[in-house]
């Protein structure tokens, strides 16, 4: 069976990486390398690395990232945060990453989605959605959650898909930091209406949010970051709660030896 | 060395990094001729199928790869690489596979989701020197929304997708895996461990 996918999250930021909340509030938190062969030996099915750094040294920086994780680890990787041309993603994937997220340069120029994924196809192709609940819907925000768009977040993932997204990433801003757990409503409504994998954040704060997640959504995977940087939670103790809830999870492998 | 057929589609960077993990020295190899000087071949793919064909034929990698087979040379098929094995695909009909084994490729159907993305447990259906290390119930990487069907006698593992799908084929000197071994963890690296001491290309004793 298909098991679900416990995702840690690393912001970096001028190849360190760095957590507060998402988006503010920025703590040095280590070397991405040797947090992502940490969660790697705690049983991470994937990892997501979202590079915020803006500077003009941002282009060689996230694709030595990408080339340095590669050297070490042999579980599935994501690269997102600020990619926005096709080219970019192509040096991403070329140096060993599987995935590519794009967000806000998808949202200003929605073609970004179709050109990667006919260059490298769908399956490296992530649409990451940051949204927050206005009114009767969930909006689509874009620049880090500063900045609203108006677009309907649920017909966004649709376009997305349509478009050839292989996989959705969304960010719930209204839950993000808060611990009060994942926003299941939102996670649904978008699981539902598309039929590629989905990836839930933002909220998460203990195993029985992942339980929550799985027991009460369609959503394929969980992911946090400050939690599982602070060692206030560990990827093993997600995964012990899932199979205790008859959650299928992948089980700790046998060490390489 | 072992050659990593290198005609332009996938993470290759991956698979050579992952060999380099057991010890194995693994060159990309753009040239078809330079795949008579191979000790053993990694024939990867990802994306369409029909893409994929068209390219690696394209190239004149098929005679090549012919020629490998008929002489022994270890070959290893990783997903639309696995999938190249086979006669054709659905996914694009006009497209030949190399037709190694007799069956074709569908698209799958009956599952929630297409493409199948993530972790998942193979059943472990026959044995094959290069999955001396891999046990019933081992987790593998997929990531597809199309897989082979054979009615040769090859099948060596299968994974339950809206169904019982074809995960591992082999026969002497040739296997191919649906999933990506260079992105399946330890269960990955030692496949590929196995593999690469199928012929000279481990230059040291592996320990981790």
């Amino acid at each position: 069976m298909l098991t679900k996918r416990i995702i840690p999250c690393l912001d970096v930021k001028d190849g360190r990486v760095v957590k507060g909340t998402r988006f503010a509030d920025l703590r040095d938190a280590g070397d991405p390398v040797e947090l992502a062969t940490r969660y790697d030996r705690d049983g991470a099915d994937e990892l997501v690395f979202l590079d915020i750094t803006a500077s003009a040294e941002k282009r060689r920086t996230v694709v030595e990232l990408a080339a340095r994780v590669a050297d070490v680890l042999f579980i599935p990787f994501t690269v997102g945060g600020g990619i926005g041309s096709a080219d970019l993603a192509g040096e991403i994937l070329r140096v060993g990453a599987d995935k590519v997220a794009v967000n806000s340069a998808a949202v200003r120029d929605p073609a970004i989605i179709g050109e990667i994924a006919r260059r490298y196809g769908s399956q490296a192709t992530v649409l990451s959605i940051d949204a927050r609940h206005v009114a009767d819907h969930w909006e689509v925000v874009i620049d880090g959650g500063r900045m609203p768009t108006g677009r309907d977040a649920v017909a966004w993932a649709t376009d997305g898909v349509a478009r050839g997204a292989g996989e959705i990433l969304l960010n719930s801003i209204d839950r993000d930091g808060t611990k009060l757990g994942f926003d299941l409503a939102f996670t649904d409504a978008v699981a539902r209406a598309v039929a590629v994998p989905v990836i839930a954040s933002g909220g998460a704060a203990s195993a029985a949010d992942f339980v929550d997640l799985f027991a009460r959504t369609q959503a394929d995977a969980g992911l946090a970051a400050s939690i599982f940087h602070y060692g206030e939670l560990t990827v093993g103790s997600v995964k012990d709660a899932l199979m205790a809830a008859g959650i299928p999870v992948r089980p700790r492998e046998r060490a390489f030896a | 060395m072992i050659a990593i057929v290198d005609y332009g589609v996938g993470n290759l960077a991956s698979v050579r990094k992952a060999l380099a993990a057991v010890g194995a020295r693994a060159e990309l190899v753009r040239e078809p001729t330079a795949l008579r000087a191979a000790t053993a071949i990694v024939l990867p793919g990802v994306g369409n199928f029909g893409h994929c064909s068209r390219e690696f034929h394209r190239m004149g990698f098929a005679p090549e790869l012919r020629g490998a087979r008929g002489r022994g040379v270890p070959i290893l098929g990783i997903c639309v690489g696995m999938q190249l094995l086979f006669e054709g695909s659905e996914e694009d009909r006009g497209e030949p596979g190399l037709a190694f084994y007799r069956g074709s490729v569908v698209k799958l159907s009956g599952a929630p989701r297409v493409p199948q993305i993530g972790w998942n447990a193979i059943h472990k259906t026959g044995e094959h020197p290069w999955l001396r290390d891999v046990r019933d119930g081992d987790h593998f990487y997929f990531v597809h929304s199309y897989a082979a069907e054979t009615s040769d006698d090859v099948t060596l593992g299968t994974v339950e997708y809206g169904g019982e799908r074809l995960a591992i084929v082999g026969s002497d000197g040739l296997l191919g895996v649906q999933f990506h071994p260079e992105k399946s963890g330890a269960n990955g690296l030692r496949l590929l461990r196995a593999f690469a001491t199928a012929d000279a290309g481990v230059v040291a004793s592996v320990s981790h």
